[in-house]
């Protein structure tokens, strides 16, 4: 006679992996004195937009500007951001939808972290898988454009719990497209309360002010501790 | 979709125990998933069986408790169990927040292992 399976207790974190080495990133970037911020979107939201003008614009002010960038194919978002004369590397996920801790850590190991204030990372577009993966960011930020449509939180709530910041992005085509800004900054209250949230347009300027004190805010603070 | 690669993460991890506790076949796993993980729980579903094929883990059973998010409500100084996620807020009180207190699990909590049936093969 056959006896009943056994039931063995486990109790483990499927992403324990993720974390443990997102965690000891976290401490690496700290300790180097490097501000990591991390950029989440859909594609075409305008991630690389914003931050070829964000490498740009750093690297005028004199802060030493770095850049990861992660791809399902092709280099053609490096390219974009080499012309910001910053160092950037893409890391190509082949058919992986997300950027892991490991990835990051794979792409960073030959690079001298002190050399830098700060690091930007470029997830692969997409609002569902990179909201399960650490990082070891300091900061996330999640962009959304007005073409988008308002409810974009409301359809990916996950990953705007997970973030830091909201970036409403390609304000210059709002009133084209009838974008109702009351409506998607309740929305994105609505699933993370006490969120900050930006409204900007790389291409006109408007709201680059405020993100550019934002970021550079951040890092201040966080040297200064 | 990155619940085929979870899948894969969760069949390498119960591959792992079964072997530091003496082998067996997996009947069952069991696995706590937050509404707030991030993972789907159909694509879980279909993503498991492939991730199975050829680890003591084939033909396994998985059953998944799904874990309602918490949240800590400052103005009634207590935990609820958040109704929709696309609204944090207390369902008490009205007042919004972002203190999430559960709900980003996703975890084995144990397995179900045959001994008997490995002897017969």
């Amino acid at each position: 006679m056959s006896s009943p399976p056994r039931l063995v207790e486990v109790r483990q974190n499927v992403l324990k992996q993720n974390d443990l080495l997102a965690r000891s990133l976290r401490q690496r970037f700290q300790e180097a004195g490097v501000f990591v911020v991390s950029m989440v979107s859909t594609p075409g939201a305008g991630k690389t937009a914003l931050l070829e003008n964000t490498l740009t614009q750093l690297r005028a002010s004199g802060l030493r500007v770095a850049a990861l960038v992660g791809d399902l194919a092709t280099e053609n978002d490096a390219r974009r951001l080499a012309r910001s004369e910053a160092p950037v590397k893409q890391i190509v996920t082949g058919t992986i939808c997300h950027l892991d801790a490991d990835m990051v850590q794979q792409a960073v190991e030959d690079w001298a972290l002190r050399d830098f204030d700060l690091l930007f990372i470029e997830n692969v577009g997409n609002l569902v898988c990179p909201s399960s993966y650490d990082l070891g960011e300091s900061m996330r930020l999640v962009l959304m454009s007005v073409t988008e449509g308002e409810d974009k939180p409301l359809k990916y709530p996950t990953i705007f719990n997970t973030a830091d910041v909201a970036v409403i992005t390609k304000m210059d085509l709002a009133e084209a497209v009838d974008f109702d800004l009351a409506t998607a900054r309740e929305n994105i209250q609505s699933v993370r309360p006490g969120i900050r949230t930006i409204e900007l347009s790389v291409k006109t300027g408007v709201g680059m002010a405020d993100y550019f004190d934002l970021v550079k805010g951040s890092v201040q603070e966080r040297l200064s501790i | 979709m990155h619940e085929l690669s979870i899948a894969v993460s969760i069949v390498e991890m119960a591959s792992q125990e079964v072997a530091k506790r003496g082998g067996g076949r997996v009947c069952a796993l069991h696995l706590r998933l937050g509404a707030l993980s991030g993972v789907v729980k159909e694509a879980l579903l279909f993503s498991h069986d492939i991730a199975c094929l050829g680890t003591p883990l084939a033909g396994s059973k998985l059953i998944i408790e799904e874990v309602p998010v918490v949240i800590y409500c400052q103005t009634c100084q207590a935990e609820h169990n958040l109704e929709s996620i696309q609204r944090f807020a207390c369902p008490a009180c009205g007042e919004p927040t972002a203190e999430v207190r559960q709900g980003k699990d996703l975890e084995v909590v144990a397995l179900e292992i045959d001994d008997a049936e490995e002897l017969l093969t």
